[in-house]
């Protein structure tokens, strides 16, 4: 077969998979388990075919154009290099393990067909999204993820949190998704095509008019997408979802989508200046707060979700200096470790019946308890906070070193600016990270106090995955060396000067927050605090469920939790209060839109309660009232009757005569 | 003569009977007002009969025989008019119009057993009669 | 109503309406005796509209009805003057006097004569009396009937109309004199019989003994 054959045939097997799942979860669910792993399985084997057969080389263009669309036409087609050949490759995998994994997680789940099928869609949705070379149809896809995300993050929809944050994830990705469609058009306009090859063709002989407008309005969608400031807000409520869910959406695939379309039509985003200094300002503030509010967050995947924003701020981060190379590299890097860190959460979630980090820091010896996830997840901590040799290392210092390239002023229509903001920003974000990473290790795995509950091993389908993901985050980085090969050939490798800073901060991080740690672990068994799922032997998708239902009405907040023992507390100081809410991002939309909204649908209730029903009501009651006042006059008195019939007579006929008269 | 003379006093007549029509509350008053308006509309006829007959030679006396057409069927009407009364009142014990109000909305101030009384007497003696 | 109330005294001739030759302000002997005439009959009318006693509301009617066959011969209508009086003040009075006993009307005076409706009666009342005079008067004002020369309304000169040219209706009129005489028959048949029921059947034991169509019927008058 060609590889043209079998790269459609990547997003297809998971789409015909996802079709089958739904047509036959019913009548068949003994097929549902095959039906969702296997095509995932196969998807990534043909997806390592096709970048083994691509490999970095020449990029595989294919179109073909179904029926003629107008001005702009929309065709099929596939632009594969390397960047979408390895993208490609993440996909499948993260998507192979959290199928797997799910058949553990959620084996008694009454839904689970529904979900099998979704995750597949959603798989082949975002594989569509990398192998596509029309934008047309990219969107096509990106708006299927959209959709399906909504379905999945709303998965246990008897919860009001899962209610709440689908239709919140829903409806901010829309809100990027409507300046992402005029920016597509206002692109396919300027460049009269909506195939890559042909705007990055166009945009490389200068031809593109409004680069600003375009770059900003496509921006606005990639920032809904890829949950950067201001529009990240759904993404730590999205946590409500499965953990597997979080894992596949929220670290490795869909918020990959926005970055990877931004590394597609880097050119374009290069012609404006003005857009970078945005991306990079955007991607700043993106790391620094979403590190410190992860900080402060006591339910472990929302650690996990502030975690991921920043991560995918350092991607953007790295688009905004002009290396697209390094922000792929740390999105493949990411993806795996990410992946795995929701994984080996949801595995920690389950054994320990709860998802706050305040409970677990009082049972002790959890990490007996899972040790495959302790130690898959030690692995992937010290990758998210950069350690070497571990692969986050790597791709992170690949983004610093960019970012001091472009500061210093050697890259070419990339403001020096940009590089700055991105630079120091992104040694913050390092401390930072290392500091929650240690946080969430240190409370999750060294608590002191009551025995952690025993409810067995875990399912081999979950730990076997764990260990899958643990090889990539270990050894990743060994790929350093070969990657620019399948990227732009830009060096990857580390330099000296931010490797030593980076890895000097994120030591620092970690070893202030272990201090602060020992200060604050005393106070672990003075101040009581916890509460466990009701039913701690079921389902690792009950069990998330429960903890997530419980952890408001337990700490008195979704995000939080009243603990002097946590380190968090003791370093971020009185910042702990608002980084916990997320700097009151959502109380200033909740005033900005919410309430607003809320009050145009209280007055137009009002106005269709008091003012348009009084007509209504009015329409039955004035005829009801003349109905009385007529059943009045009908009294059966005939005298009556003839009195009212001859004074209309002689009503009628002096009216006659006065016309007549006047008429004469 | 004026023909207005006879003609205003027809009309004030008929007036009169109109009034006595809708006024009075016996039926036989009622019938008399009747009376009244119908001898109005035959001064009318008469006065202008008399008048056509001299102005425009007029020799088939229409008013005339109008009138006596008239009056014929007022005493007919008359006839007829006093055994439905008397008929009314044998039945009813009353001959006061305003108190015959079987038309009227339901639930009114007429009484509901003189009501049902009087709905079922007719075909009660119309069983009478077959028998 | 103002102008209808000026041409009302214009029609009592105390106003300067012109005719051509023949004045408001100059009546002949004629109009004077119709006008005397006609005042009486109108004020007899309104006495048997309004009064209290019913049987004197009759005999006033009497003045009426023969004050119009005054007028109907001051207007040359012998003949239709005679049926009148003999028709109406001899046959119609009479019968209605009879009605009035045999529903056992209140001999004096009776203070519910008048029916609640006598306020709006009177409105529409005058309301009508007001556009017909205005009315006629201002259509006939100047209209003037000779009423020299031979009778318009002799027995001869009526009977030669009345069996020339209006034969079929009077044949027609007989008919329906006839219908009107089975009906009446009927009605006070079937009234005798209703009448007659009502007495059996009010003490409840001689009811018992009746046929079975009585006491059927008498059920459903109960129900």
């Amino acid at each position: 077969m060609t590889t043209t054959t079998l790269a459609v045939l990547v997003p297809l097997l998971p789409f015909l998979g996802a079709v089958a799942g739904l047509l036959l979860g019913r009548t068949a669910p003994g097929f549902a388990r095959p039906l969702a792993v296997l095509p995932s399985v196969a998807a990534l084997a043909l997806a390592a075919v096709v970048a083994v057969r691509q490999g970095g080389g020449q990029a595989v263009d294919a179109a073909t154009e179904l029926t003629p669309t107008g001005s702009v036409p929309v065709e099929l087609a596939l632009h594969i290099n390397g960047f979408a050949a390895l993208v490609a490759i993440l996909v499948g995998l993260v998507a192979t393990c959290v199928q797997i994994y799910s058949t553990g997680y959620l084996r008694h789940d009454p839904r689970y067909t529904s979900y099998a099928a979704l995750v597949s869609l959603f798989t082949s949705a975002m594989l569509l999204v990398v192998y596509s070379g029309d934008l047309m149809v990219l969107l096509v896809g990106w708006e299927i993820m959209g959709i399906c995300s909504y379905f999945l993050v709303g998965h246990y929809w008897e919860t009001p949190e899962a209610r709440a944050a689908s239709i919140k994830a829903f409806l901010v990705t829309k809100l990027g998704d409507v300046p992402f469609l005029i920016g597509l058009f206002a692109l396919a306009a300027d460049t009269g095509s909506f195939r890559i090859t042909k705007i990055l063709g166009n945009v490389a002989s200068g031809g593109l008019d409004h680069p600003t407008l375009i770059a900003l309005l496509l921006l606005a969608g990639v920032a809904g997408k890829s949950a950067q400031f201001p529009l990240h807000t759904w993404l730590p409520d999205a946590m409500a979802g499965p953990t597997p869910v979080s894992a596949l959406i929220h670290a490795a695939t869909m918020v990959a989508a926005g970055v990877y379309f931004i590394a597609r039509l880097l050119p374009v985003f290069a012609a404006s200046a003005a857009a970078l200094v945005v991306l990079a300002v955007m991607a700043a503030v993106t790391m620094a707060g979403s590190a410190l509010a992860a900080l402060a967050q006591d339910d472990i995947k929302r650690v996990l979700a502030y975690s991921t924003i920043g991560q995918l701020g350092y991607m953007t981060g790295a688009l905004a200096v002009g290396d697209r190379g390094a922000a792929v590299f740390h999105l493949l890097a990411h993806g795996a470790f990410k992946a795995l860190l929701f994984l080996a959460a949801g595995v920690i979630i389950h054994a320990a019946g709860t998802n706050s980090l305040a409970a677990m820091s009082r049972m002790k010896d959890l990490r007996a308890r899972v040790p495959d996830a302790y130690w898959t997840m030690t692995v992937a901590l010290l990758a998210l906070a950069a350690i070497p040799p571990f692969s986050g290392f790597f791709s992170k210092e690949s983004v610093l070193g960019a970012a001091e390239h472009a500061a210093v002023g050697h890259a070419e229509s990339v403001p020096g600016a940009a590089g700055w903001i991105v630079l120091v920003s992104g040694l913050v974000t390092a401390l930072l990270t290392a500091a929650y990473a240690m946080r969430l290790w240190l409370l999750a795995f060294h608590g002191h106090g009551t025995e952690a509950p025993d409810h067995g091993k875990q399912p081999v389908a979950m730990n076997s995955v764990l260990w899958l993901l643990a090889l990539p985050s270990l050894a990743f980085g060994l790929a350093t060396g070969l990657l620019p090969d399948w990227f732009d050939g830009r060096d990857l490798t580390p330099t000296l000067t931010t490797a030593v800073l980076g890895t000097g901060v994120a030591l620092v991080g970690g070893i202030v927050t272990y201090g602060a740690w020992r200060h604050t672990t005393a106070m672990v068994g003075r101040v009581p605090l916890g509460a466990v799922a009701a039913h701690p032997d079921a389902d690792g998708g009950l069990v998330e469920a429960e903890a997530i239902a419980s952890h408001e009405p337990a700490y008195g907040n979704v995000a939080s939790a009243p603990d002097p023992a946590d380190p968090g507390r003791l370093l971020l100081g009185p910042l702990h209060r608002h980084a916990a809410v997320g700097f009151h991002l959502d109380a200033v939309y909740a005033a900005l839109f919410v309430r607003p909204v809320q009050a145009a649908a209280t007055l137009v209730r009002f106005l269709d309660r008091e003012v348009v029903d009084t007509y209504v009501r009015g329409a039955g009651t004035a005829p009801r009232w003349l109905g009385t006042a007529v059943r009045r006059a009908q009294t059966g008195n005939l005298q009556t009757y003839v009195s009212a019939l001859l004074a209309g007579t002689v009503v009628l006929v002096v009216a006659v005569l006065l016309v007549a008269t006047a008429g004469a | 003569m004026h023909l207005a003379y006879p003609a205003v006093l027809s009309a004030l007549l008929f007036c009169t009977g109109l009034y006595g029509v809708l006024a009075r509350r016996n039926a036989i008053l009622v019938l008399m007002s009747v009376e009244l308006m119908l001898n109005a509309v035959n001064l009318n006829l008469v006065a202008f009969d008399v008048w056509l007959s001299k102005t425009a030679q007029d020799t088939l006396h229409s008013g005339q025989a109008l009138t006596l057409f008239t009056i014929a069927i007022a005493a007919a009407e008359i006839g007829i008019g006093l055994a439905i009364v008397l008929a009314v009142h044998r039945n009813r014990g009353t001959a006061d119009i305003d108190k015959l109000r079987d038309t009227a909305e339901h639930g009114d101030d007429d009484d509901p057993d003189d009501d049902s009384d009087t709905a079922r007497s007719e075909p009660a003696e119309k069983a009478e009669a077959t028998a | 109503m103002t102008p209808a109330a000026a041409t009302v005294t214009a029609a009592q001739a105390t106003t300067t309406t012109a005719a051509e030759a023949h004045g408001f302000l100059s009546p002949t002997g004629v109009e004077i005796a119709f006008l005397l005439v006609g005042l009486v009959t109108f004020g007899a009318a309104i006495v048997t509209v309004t009064t209290k006693q019913l049987v004197h509301a009759a005999l006033w009617l009497v003045v009426a009805l023969g004050g119009l066959a005054v007028e109907y011969l001051l207007l040359t209508a012998e003949f239709i003057a005679w049926v009148q009086v003999l028709i109406y003040v001899g046959s119609v009075v009479v019968l209605l006097l009879f009605g009035l006993m045999l529903t056992r009307a209140p001999i004096g005076r009776s203070p519910d004569a008048d029916s609640a409706n006598r306020w709006a009666a009177l409105t529409v009342a005058l309301a009508a009396a007001a556009a017909l005079v205005w009315v006629v008067v201002d259509a006939f004002r100047t209209t003037w009937i000779d009423l020299d020369g031979p009778a318009a309304g002799s027995t001869a000169v009526t009977g030669a109309s009345l069996f020339q040219s209006w034969v079929l209706p009077f044949e027609a009129l007989s008919v329906l004199l006839l219908a009107a005489l089975v009906g009446a028959i009927v009605l006070s048949r079937k009234a005798k019989e209703a009448a007659r029921g009502t007495a059996t059947a009010s003490p409840r034991s001689a009811a018992l003994g009746s046929a079975a169509p009585r006491s059927d019927s008498d059920k459903e008058g109960v129900r």
